[in-house]
């Protein structure tokens, strides 16, 4: 039996580690609740049940946008280093270092759209920051850009250390991700489903920051030497390969708490095998040339990209469908697994990812695009796999780190509740989006149509209970993180007890 | 039934079919294997997994080829010579059409580009669905090929953020019944 697939080594946090990553969780909960009230305040706008006005409804949805990217990257981060560590030696100050440049950045954001102004959207389309027509100064949107840099270097400085820490223990990235297996050779069962996982998501996203870092870069030299010019193709190319990759990531950075603790609640060993090799070398490839795919309307794009947007977009959903949410259910069937909290939010996690590739795939798909790009079908689907997929995965393991402070694995009725609310609500919330994209309904709009608000209100409705739930998890998990842990005698725990 | 029609029906059913094979798991999780079931139960597994793998290759093959072989996007660097063409210009936060009526049935060559940041240029039919859009990018003119199937006033909206008021740059298009008819 693959003893690390099933029960991996002591996983206790303790000292700056446990501190840092509490603060890590205890920050990304407050900002995803933060964030989410951010984002009813919009859809209530929509639905003409608030009165916000423009100017403050763009601010908010730039603030939204790149707040709930940045949360989404640092809470799964976290995850990311939390499984990590177990196998490669990271060093705590590379893990700090992330958090604090994230913050620092994150602060950079937030002066320079409350009270700068900024109000050019998470993905700062070039040319748009430097025509704020008097709404924000092109300063407002330097310190936007500067912030994202430090978010992206602090990402940065923490991948290369766990580069670094891979490549001392296997040789290289590519035998991290296990491409020495992939056409034949005995498997090491041992071989953590985290490495693989941490090697893909390291070279895609490193590329993808790079890229970002690039056009950022371009960005700011054209808002103080405006005769500099840039080439606005380029430029969304670059932009939106950062963009893509970097919220794309962050579901890979996920999922490796499915992986490692799904077995542990099932009680069944989850193996690595030859088709999980293929299916991460694959998404490897794919994310990183996938992007295309938010270029499809732009007509002017080279169509040998804009059709390998499409082929990629439709070829990631096999490692997704065949690999990830298949095995996770095979793990699951017929298990005898106690239904808790920790294995409640994994399986929702698996279908959220799995469900919500299907409009992400259509979308994904040229003569579709034509009609339903930039309609309310793309935040249907994005907030589909990330609000019930990957929050999912964080969720999972905050909770099951706090089962095991406790010694009792959560599973209260308010728990239950909690996540019942959030299921449904987050339903609610995610289907109106799909099916305003149906009807044409546009995105992005402070103000809509007499025609687009039943699904902005019944959008509003979902998005209401969504809060609730994260609401409740937030206080929940704050409250458990600060809390005193149980002192258990860990030398006849067994070994899947000793996390957090 | 509409483009939108379908992608909708088909997306739901996807993720239908995807939330009842979910729930059939679920539902059967918490009954365990029984021990002569257990030799056998990984063997399934794999050849669904392999039967699955072959239903979305053949998807995957077959759509594919069908939602591109005829491709959807004309040519933009070749002259197109329809029987009408509209230069349609993007600027913070108006759209300039000219001529901003044509013709049902002919194609339609709209040649847009943006003078000053992105725009989309969507057009909505008399119906409120968007019957086709193209980017309208500073620097670049986007060809754009439609065939107006009913006479009807069509509006423009921007469908790329823009700024304050990207929610109010609309313009008519108004497409005349065909001059055959």
């Amino acid at each position: 039996m693959a003893s690390l697939t099933l029960y991996p080594a002591e996983e206790r946090l303790e000292g700056g580690s446990r501190v840092t990553f509490d603060l890590y969780m205890i920050t990304a909960v407050t900002l995803f609740v933060v964030m989410m009230l951010i984002g009813l305040t919009m859809r209530m706008t929509q639905a003409t049940w608030l009165n916000v006005n423009p100017a403050l409804f763009y601010r908010l949805l730039s603030m939204h946008g790149a707040g709930m990217v940045g949360t989404a990257s640092i809470a799964t981060t976290a995850v990311m280093w939390f499984f990590l560590r177990k196998y490669v030696g990271l060093h705590l100050w590379a893990f700090v270092a992330n958090y604090v440049l994230f913050m620092l950045g994150a602060l950079c954001v937030i002066v320079s759209i409350f009270f700068g102004g900024y109000g050019a959207l998470w993905t700062f389309l070039y040319p748009l920051p430097v025509h704020g027509m008097g709404l924000w100064s092109n300063n407002a949107s330097a310190l936007f850009l500067v912030g994202y840099l430090l978010i992206g270097v602090g990402s940065l400085v923490f991948y290369l250390d766990a580069a670094a820490a891979i490549i001392k223990v296997y040789g290289n990235l590519g035998r991290g991700l296990g491409l020495q297996w992939l056409f034949g050779g005995e498997i090491n069962p041992d071989h953590p489903k985290a490495v693989v996982a941490s090697s893909m998501v390291i070279i895609a996203n490193s590329l993808g920051i790079l890229a970002g870092s690039v056009v950022l870069v371009m960005n700011l030299v054209n808002i103080y030497y405006p005769q500099i010019t840039l080439n606005a193709l380029f430029a969304k190319n670059l932009t939106y390969w950062f963009g893509h990759m970097y919220i794309n990531a962050t579901i890979y950075m996920g999922v490796m708490a499915v992986y490692e603790l799904l077995p542990r609640y099932t009680g069944r060993p989850y193996p690595i095998s030859r088709p999980f090799i293929w299916s991460w070398a694959a998404s490897c490839l794919f994310v990183i040339v996938v992007y295309p795919h938010h270029l499809m309307i732009d007509f002017a794009q080279p169509r040998w990209l804009t059709i390998m947007g499409q082929v990629v977009s439709w070829s990631a959903g096999f490692p997704v469908f065949c690999v990830t949410a298949y095995g996770a259910m095979t793990n699951i069937h017929r298990s005898g697994i106690r239904w808790t909290m920790p294995s409640r939010l994994m399986a929702l996690s698996m279908f959220g990812w799995a469900a919500g590739i299907v409009p992400a795939i259509l979308d994904g798909t040229v003569r579709n695009n034509l009609v339903m790009h930039n309609t309310q079908w793309v935040p249907g689907h994005f907030h589909f796999y990330l609000l019930l997929g990957v929050l999912s995965m964080v969720l999972a393991l905050i909770y099951h780190v706090l089962g095991n402070r406790a010694n009792a694995v959560p599973n209260s009725g308010l728990d239950r509740t909690g996540f019942f609310v959030y299921l449904i609500g987050g339903l609610i919330f995610t289907l109106a989006f799909l099916s305003a994209g149906h009807q044409s309904v546009a995105r992005r709009m402070a103000t809509h149509l007499p025609e687009w608000t039943l699904t902005d209100k019944v959008g509003s409705v979902g998005a209401t209970l969504v809060v609730l739930g994260m609401l409740y998890y937030a206080i929940r998990i704050i409250v458990g993180l600060l809390g005193r842990p149980v002192v258990i005698d860990t030398s006849h725990a067994h070994p899947a007890d000793t996390a957090g | 039934m509409n483009l939108q029609d379908k992608i909708y029906i088909i997306a739901l059913a996807g993720m239908g079919l995807i939330a009842l094979l979910f729930i059939y798991v679920l539902a059967n999780a918490g009954r365990p294997l029984r021990e002569e079931e257990k030799a056998g139960s990984m063997g399934i597994a794999y050849r669904m997994r392999t039967w699955l793998f072959v239903i979305l290759l053949v998807i995957f093959f077959v759509g594919t080829w069908g939602t591109l072989w005829h491709y959807p996007i004309p040519p933009q660097h070749v002259a197109l010579n329809p029987p009408q063409v509209v230069n349609v210009t993007g600027r913070m936060w108006s759209w300039q059409i000219e001529p901003p009526t044509v013709h049902a049935g002919s194609d339609v060559e709209f040649r847009v580009s943006s003078s000053d940041v992105n725009h989309g240029f969507a057009i909505y039919g008399p119906d409120g669905r968007i019957v086709a859009q193209v980017q309208a990018m500073p620097g670049y003119t986007n060809k754009l090929l439609h065939n107006f199937d009913k006479p009807g006033t069509y509006t423009a909206r921007c469908l790329e953020f823009c700024g304050l008021a990207h929610a109010q740059m609309a313009a008519p298009i108004q497409v005349v019944a065909s001059k055959g008819e």
